[in-house]
């Protein structure tokens, strides 16, 4: 990469108290990058955010940004801006003031952070609201003010922290989508922190998986998808079979742990491994069915319009070889 | 054919119990119609007795109350004597205000932000217990503290600073031949005895405040001041308006701290209690006690005005 770093951690733990939140985390964040933070609720991926934040400090490692360490640097005096999980719109001001504040906190005069927020008022579509109160608009609005509010001061990343998590599907596919055509469009570094696995890989460039205050994986959304590097990943970034080397061993197959997506099974006539049917559910497009090898059970997808025997008959299924991701570790 | 209904049910009890169940506004009036009475009649009425009484007059050779509509009563608000004692106390009850909310601020936010379990109930019982116990106590109890003999002499000069004291003592107005004597003495007191009546509703508006909001503002640049400034102090503002009701209006009543502690100088409190007792001319003493209902009703509007309910 010839891009500069813009967030660096280096050997970066968080500890409260006995609990490590962020346990010596490395993370190279490059400039102009939608970068994901994902994991289950508990796994760090916020400390971390807050960390680029400066809410937290680090208990030990140390963070650049753009090349600056900023261990001890409070909040106010970081060219970062958050976008809040509550979105946190000041409630005693108007919308062009919430928009404004930032502005109005360095000193710029009126007549211009005034045009300025009303300028990314129109970025995220909220052209006229600027009298209301926040109170008075919906959730969706209200998380396109925190986003112009953050965006007006131009900050060099912009910290997203779970911001879509409130909002109801369609609204939020619709979010998913403007805020990447929006970063794409400004070229500011995102960092967006989700628990939401599909949020993940539609929106960003680089996912990093977080599990108890460590990220277990870094990568591309494809490369994360195709070549999961533990059952956690497989687990936790779509649906998986995660094989155990006794099953492997069972299969023929080397002893090691392995990754099988649903999708990659295939129903055949003949020349598969055998295996019986033992359920299905309807999922509009695909079929789910679940199969079983001994005391393994496997979920498949299968398309909608293939004919599937009766439930408990047994059936022949296969892989293509290259399917079926070896792990190198639990 | 069997029905949904259970059968009608035969116990008196019951049958209310759907009667009530029924008619839901039935209920409501009956909850509402005593403290209603006791508002409406006792509370407003004897309020509007007062305000009537403030209109009459009283004949200055027979003593006799006159019950003809006059305004002279409230005109004798304004002989120079009795306008010094509405600007002492309300000069006085601004200050008070003004020093609790200051010392409240800290305590309520550190109550609402950083305390928790143990801490929080420490200081719950830290605020409530001075108004367990009995106000004259208290009073009195102030009264030895500040007294010449007192202890807070007895400090000043064990650390030889009497010095310092003596030359506070020689201001004029603040100052007298000891604090217990002095409007400093009675403005401690006033502070003292209603200073929890700041903190508990200051601490409740900080509490609803969230942390999100203080972390956005540092975010956008703000520095703690800043903050408090724009962020903070605007959100406060309702509880610290609930807070200056009760320390301000307090203070405007009182007549017993000024009675116990201070110059003898009289306060509106203790004008009310001289005029309809021992002077026996209730229409003054009416009229005195409407200066403060008005005072408080214009503190209200001007808060109103000042924006200080926006963030409600």
């Amino acid at each position: 990469m010839t891009m500069p770093t813009a967030v660096l951690f280096e050997q970066v733990s968080r500890h409260f108290d006995q609990i490590k939140a962020v346990d010596s985390v490395n993370l190279a964040i490059q400039e102009g990058e939608f970068f994901a933070m994902l994991g289950p609720s508990g796994s760090g991926k916020t400390t971390c955010l807050r960390l680029i934040a400066g809410f937290e400090q680090p208990s030990a490692g140390h963070i650049e940004i753009f090349g600056e360490r900023v261990e001890g640097v409070p909040p106010y005096r970081r060219q970062v801006n958050t976008v809040f999980q509550d979105y946190a719109l000041f409630p005693h001001l108007n919308i062009l003031d919430n928009v404004a504040y930032g502005l109005m906190i360095r000193g710029v005069d009126k007549k211009t952070r005034y045009q300025a927020a009303e300028d990314a008022l129109a970025l995220v579509q909220l052209k006229g609201f600027s009298a209301r109160k926040p109170a008075q608009l919906s959730g969706g609005q209200r998380q396109r003010v925190a986003l112009a509010r953050a965006l007006v001061n131009k900050p060099k990343v912009l910290l997203l922290d779970e911001p879509l998590g409130a909002l109801d599907l369609k609204l939020r596919e619709q979010m998913q989508e403007e805020l990447k055509a929006l970063q794409k469009q400004l070229g500011i570094t995102f960092v967006f922190v989700t628990h939401d696995q599909g949020e993940a890989l539609s929106m960003a460039d680089r996912i990093a998986v977080f599990n108890q205050g460590k990220i277990i994986q870094v990568d591309t959304p494809q490369a994360l998808y195709r070549h999961p590097n533990s059952p956690f990943v497989a687990n936790f970034v779509g649906s998986s079979n995660v094989l155990a080397p006794d099953f492997m061993q069972h299969l023929g197959l080397p002893a090691q742990w392995a990754s099988l997506r649903p999708e990659d099974i295939q129903l055949v006539q003949t020349g598969g491994y055998s295996a019986t049917l033992l359920s299905r559910s309807y999922m509009g497009s695909a079929n789910r069915i679940q199969l079983a090898i001994k005391d393994q059970v496997l979920h498949a997808l299968v398309p909608h319009h293939l004919a599937l025997p009766a439930d408990n008959s047994p059936v022949q299924i296969a892989w293509q070889p290259n399917d079926l991701h070896v792990m190198e570790s639990t | 054919m069997t029905t949904l209904a259970a059968p009608a049910p035969h116990s008196r009890l019951a049958r209310l119990s759907d009667y009530l169940w029924q008619h839901p506004k039935q209920v409501l009036i009956a909850m509402l119609i005593l403290p209603v009475l006791w508002l409406g009649v006792v509370y407003l009425g004897s309020l509007a007795t007062l305000l009537v009484q403030s209109f009459f007059s009283i004949d200055e050779f027979s003593g006799l109350i006159k019950h003809d509509w006059t305004l002279k009563t409230y005109q004798e608000l304004f002989v120079p004597a009795n306008l010094d004692i509405i600007l002492r106390t309300v000069v006085m009850s601004a200050l008070v205000t003004l020093a609790s909310a200051i010392i409240a601020f800290p305590i309520a936010y550190y109550a609402a932000r950083y305390a928790k379990g143990v801490w929080k109930a420490l200081f719950y019982i830290g605020i409530m217990l001075p108004l367990w116990s009995s106000y004259l106590v208290k009073v009195y109890a102030w009264k030895l503290i500040l007294a010449r003999e007192g202890i807070l002499n007895w400090i000043f000069t064990t650390l030889h600073l009497d010095g310092l004291l003596n030359v506070y003592l020689a201001l004029p107005v603040v100052g007298g031949s000891s604090l217990s004597v002095s409007y400093t003495g009675t403005f401690l007191v006033f502070v003292y005895v209603w200073l929890p009546f700041m903190i508990l509703p200051l601490q409740a508006a900080l509490e609803r405040v969230p942390t999100s909001l203080l972390e956005a503002s540092a975010d956008l640049g703000a520095s703690a001041w800043q903050t408090f400034r724009h962020v903070l102090l605007p959100l406060a503002l309702p509880g610290l308006i609930a807070g200056s009701i009760f320390t301000f209006s307090l203070t405007l009543g009182d007549y017993i701290i000024p009675q116990i502690i201070g110059s003898s100088r009289l306060f509106i409190g203790q004008a009310v209690y001289m005029q309809q007792g021992t002077a026996g001319n209730i229409p003054l003493a009416a009229a005195f006690s409407v200066v403060p209902i008005v005072i408080m009703g214009i503190y209200l509007w001007l808060a109103k005005r000042a924006g200080a309910f926006n963030a409600l």
